[in-house]
C-alpha cells in the first residue's frame, strides 16, 4: 500500500507518540519515575504533543472562526480534561488512537477513490490521426469531425467513428462490463472508450471528443458522486445535533451529580468519556463511503448510476414498468419457426427468400437473413417479381408461379392453407396453387428476460408491468411467457404516461421504468426512477435516464437491484452498529462501568469497522 | 450559472457537510454541493452576483477548515 506524504508524516507521529508512551509507562512501572504529578505530567506531555500538536492548532483556528463543535476541539477538551484529573496515560492514548482512526480513514477513502478512478480508466490520452497522408498524434480534443482516426491493435478508440477500413474485435469491458468482444467491420460504428483487440482500424470521426461516448460517460460518472442519498443527508443532520447534545450532556454530567455527591473526580471522568464518544465520524464517513463504493461497483458492471439517491431508490423498487420492444424483446424480427407441409425447412425457406430477394421490408430482410444462416440450398433464380402491396409478392421460379405473403393473400387467391396458430407475423408460401408451408416471424423475447422477472419477484418487487405500443395479441403473448403482473398494449407515448400515473398512485415504494430511452423519454421522466437499456452509443438514453445499463442484457437490471440492496444493507448495518455502540458506551459511562481506554477503543474501533464494512460495497 | 470546482485537502466528511450548509446561506446561491469523495464543489447561483458568490464560498470553505482550498479557475 502506498501512503501519501501527509499520511506518512501522521504515521511517523503516531509511532513516535506510541513509543514515548510505552517508554514512560515502563519507566513508571519499574519505579524509575516517581508517582508525582510534576514529573509525570511533563513526561506524558512529551508523548502527547507529537499527535496532539496539529489537533490543537486546528481547534484553535476553528474556534477563532466561530466553529466550536468540531472533533478537534472535542478531542482537545477530552484530553486536557484527562490531564487535569491526572489520568495521564489515558490522555495520550485518547489522542493517539484518535489519530490512528483519522489515518485509517484517510487511507481507506484514498483507496476507494483510487480504485474507482482505475475502474473508469477509459479516458483516451491521445488520438492517432491521418492528416495530409501522414500519421500525427493529437490530443483527442484537437481531432475534428471527418478526420481519419487510425487505431492499432491494443489501442483505445479515442472518438466515436464509422469504420472506413479494416475489421476487428473491440473490448467493451470497461464500458459495459461485458467480457465478450464486439466485432466491427466496414460501415459499423466504433464507440470511443473501447479497446481495439485484433486488427488495424481506420475510422471516420463522427463526433467531437466532448460529445463522444467516452466523454459523456466520464462526465456522468464524475458527477454521480455529487448527488447525495437521503441516508447521507439524514446522517449529516444527525451529526449536526448529536455532537452538541453529547457535549451538553457531558457538561451536565460533570456539574450536576458532582454538586450533589461531591465526587468531582468520578463525574468529570464520566463526562470525559462522553466527550470521547461524541464524534460521529464513523457514521458521517461510512454512509457516503458505502454509496460511493456501490456506485463504483455498479460502473464496473457496466451500470452507470447518476447519483447515490438513485441507488437508494432502486433498493426500494416496488413496481417495475417495462417497455416491450427492445427491452423485454430483442426488437428485431426473426424467423422463429418453419412449418413445411412436406419436404424440408431449407427448401421452403429458400423459395420464400428467393421471392423476397428484391424487397427490403423488415419481413423480407429477416427471411433473407434466416436463409443465409440456416439453409444450405442454393438460392433459386426468381423472375418477374411483382410486389402485391399489403399482401406479399408473386414471382416465377423455375417456371412455377410462387406466392409468398399473408393469410389475406392465400384467401384472395383461393388457396387452402394451414393457419399458423402462434402470435407473430405468419408468411405463407404457395407453389403453382399448392400450399407449401408457413414461416413464422416474430420478435423474440430476450434470453434473460424470464429469469430477470423471476429474480425481481423473488427480491420483493410487487409488480412487473409492461406498457407497449405494440398489438394486443403480441403483448399478451409476451406477458404470458414472462408471467408479468400486468400489461397494456396499443399505447401511444402519451397513453404510457397516463398508465404510469395510475400505477404511481398505487405503489409502496419506487416506481421504476425500464426502456430503451429513445422513444419513451416522457415515461422515463415521469417515473420515480428511469432506467435506460442498451445505452452504449445512444446519447438520448444517457441523457434521459437516472440509471444507464450500457448493454441490452436484462440481467444487468437484477445486478443493479442486487447492488443497490447490498449497499442499503451495509448502510443500515453501519447506522445501527455505530449508534448502538455509542449509546451503549454513554450508558456504561454513566453507571461507571467503563473507562477511557475502552471508550477510545469503542470510538475508533467503530469507525474502523464501519469503514471496512462500507468498503465491501466496492468489491461486490 | 453553475460550475464545478475542484477542492484540495478536504479531509473530513463532516467538514464537507458544514461547508455546504454555510455556502447555502450565501445570498444568491441557488444550490451547492460539497462532495467529500469527489473533492468537488458544485455551485449554482445568480449570474449578477457570481464573482462575489465564488469569493464568499471560498471564504466559507476556509472558515470550516483553514487547510482546505477551492481551486477557482
Amino acid at each position: 500500500m502506498k501512503l501519501t506524504k501527509s499520511q506518512k508524516r501522521t504515521l511517523g507521529r503516531i509511532l513516535l507518540s506510541a513509543g514515548l508512551l510505552i517508554l514512560v509507562s515502563l519507566l513508571r512501572w519499574i519505579g524509575i519515575l516517581p508517582d508525582v504529578w510534576y514529573i509525570l505530567l511533563p513526561c506524558h506531555l512529551v508523548a502527547y504533543l507529537p499527535v496532539a500538536w496539529q489537533v490543537i492548532l486546528k481547534a484553535a483556528r476553528n474556534v477563532a472562526h466561530g466553529q466550536i463543535f468540531d472533533e478537534n476541539f472535542l478531542m482537545l477538551i477530552a484530553t486536557v480534561g484527562a490531564f487535569v484529573i491526572a489520568e495521564y496515560p489515558e490522555a495520550v492514548f485518547v489522542m493517539l488512537f484518535y489519530q490512528v482512526g483519522e489515518l485509517f480513514e484517510s487511507i481507506a477513502v484514498g483507496k476507494s477513490r483510487r480504485s474507482i478512478a482505475a475502474l473508469m480508466d477509459i479516458r483516451p490520452d491521445e488520438a492517432r490521426v491521418e492528416r495530409n497522408g501522414e500519421e500525427v498524434i493529437l490530443s483527442p480534443d484537437e481531432v475534428q469531425i471527418g478526420d481519419t482516426l487510425i487505431v492499432r491493435p491494443g489501442e483505445k478508440i479515442a472518438l466515436d467513428g464509422i469504420v472506413l477500413a479494416g475489421s476487428s474485435n473491440l473490448d467493451t469491458r470497461s464500458l459495459t462490463g461485458e467480457a465478450l468482444p464486439r466485432s466491427v467491420g466496414v460501415g459499423d460504428e466504433a464507440i470511443s472508450g473501447c479497446i481495439n483487440i485484433s486488427g488495424l482500424l481506420r475510422l471516420r470521426v463522427i463526433k467531437p471528443y466532448g460529445e463522444s461516448t467516452v466523454a459523456k460517460i466520464l462526465e456522468l460518472v464524475e458527477s454521480s458522486s455529487l448527488v447525495k442519498s437521503k441516508a447521507e443527508n439524514a446522517v449529516t443532520k444527525f451529526a449536526h445535533w448529536y455532537t452538541p447534545l453529547v457535549v451538553i450532556g457531558a457538561l451536565l454530567l460533570a456539574i450536576i451529580p458532582s454538586l450533589i455527591t461531591g465526587e468531582w473526580q468520578r463525574w468529570l471522568h464520566t463526562a470525559l468519556i462522553f466527550l470521547v464518544v461524541s464524534c460521529p465520524c464513523a457514521l458521517v464517513i461510512s454512509v457516503p463511503l458505502s454509496y460511493f463504493g456501490g456506485l463504483g461497483c455498479a460502473s464496473r458492471h457496466g451500470i452507470l448510476v447518476k447519483g447515490a439517491n438513485h441507488l437508494e431508490a432502486l433498493a426500494n423498487a416496488d413496481t417495475v414498468v417495462f417497455d416491450k420492444t427492445g427491452t423485454l424483446t430483442r426488437g428485431s424480427f426473426e424467423v422463429v419457426r418453419i412449418t413445411p407441409v412436406s419436404g424440408d425447412e431449407g427448401t421452403l425457406l429458400a423459395v420464400a427468400a428467393s421471392a423476397e430477394q428484391a424487397s427490403n421490408h423488415p419481413i423480407a430482410e429477416s427471411l433473407k437473413h434466416a436463409y443465409s444462416t440456416r439453409s444450405a440450398h442454393p438460392l433459386p433464380q426468381a423472375d418477374g417479381i411483382e410486389e402485391l402491396a399489403g399482401y406479399g409478392v408473386r414471382a416465377v421460379i423455375d417456371g412455377s408461379t410462387v406466392l409468398v405473403g399473408s393469410a389475406k393473400l392465400m384467401e384472395r387467391e383461393g388457396i387452402s392453407y394451414i393457419a399458423e396458430p402462434d402470435v407473430g407475423t405468419a408468411i405463407y408460401v404457395c407453389l403453382n396453387g399448392a400450399f407449401l408451408g408457413s414461416i413464422l416471424i416474430s420478435d423474440r423475447i430476450k434470453k434473460n428476460a424470464r429469469e430477470t422477472i423471476d429474480v425481481l419477484h423473488a427480491c420483493g418487487v410487487r409488480r412487473a408491468v409492461m406498457l407497449t405500443g405494440d398489438r394486443e395479441d403480441a403483448a399478451r403473448a409476451v406477458a404470458r411467457d414472462l408471467s408479468l403482473d400486468g400489461y397494456a398494449a396499443e399505447l401511444l407515448p402519451a397513453d404510457k404516461v397516463e398508465r404510469l400515473e395510475a400505477l404511481l398512485k398505487d405503489k409502496n415504494g419506487t416506481l421504476v421504468f425500464v426502456g430503451d430511452g429513445v422513444n419513451d423519454a416522457p415515461a422515463m421522466a415521469r417515473a420515480d426512477l428511469g432506467i435506460a437499456m442498451g445505452a452504449l452509443g445512444s446519447d438520448a438514453a444517457i441523457e434521459a435516464a437516472d440509471i444507464v445499463l450500457m448493454d441490452d442484457d436484462l440481467k444487468k437490471l437484477s445486478t443493479a437491484i442486487d447492488i443497490s440492496r447490498y449497499t442499503r444493507r451495509i448502510v443500515h448495518q453501519n447506522i445501527v452498529f455505530a449508534i448502538g455502540i455509542k449509546v451503549l458506551f454513554l450508558f456504561f459511562s454513566i453507571f461507571n462501568m467503563t473507562n477511557m481506554w475502552a471508550a477510545t477503543f469503542a470510538d475508533v474501533g467503530v469507525a474502523v469497522l464501519a469503514i471496512l464494512n462500507a468498503m465491501r460495497t466496492l468489491k461486490k | 450559472m453553475k460550475k464545478t470546482f475542484a477542492m484540495e485537502n478536504l479531509d473530513c466528511a463532516n467538514c464537507a457537510a458544514k461547508m455546504e450548509k454555510n455556502i447555502l446561506k450565501i445570498d444568491g446561491v441557488r444550490s451547492a454541493t460539497v462532495s467529500f469523495f469527489a473533492q468537488k464543489l458544485v455551485l449554482e447561483g445568480d449570474d449578477a452576483r457570481w464573482d462575489e458568490i465564488v469569493k464568499e464560498a471560498c471564504k466559507a470553505v476556509s472558515r470550516v477548515d483553514a487547510d482546505c482550498k477551492v481551486i477557482a479557475k
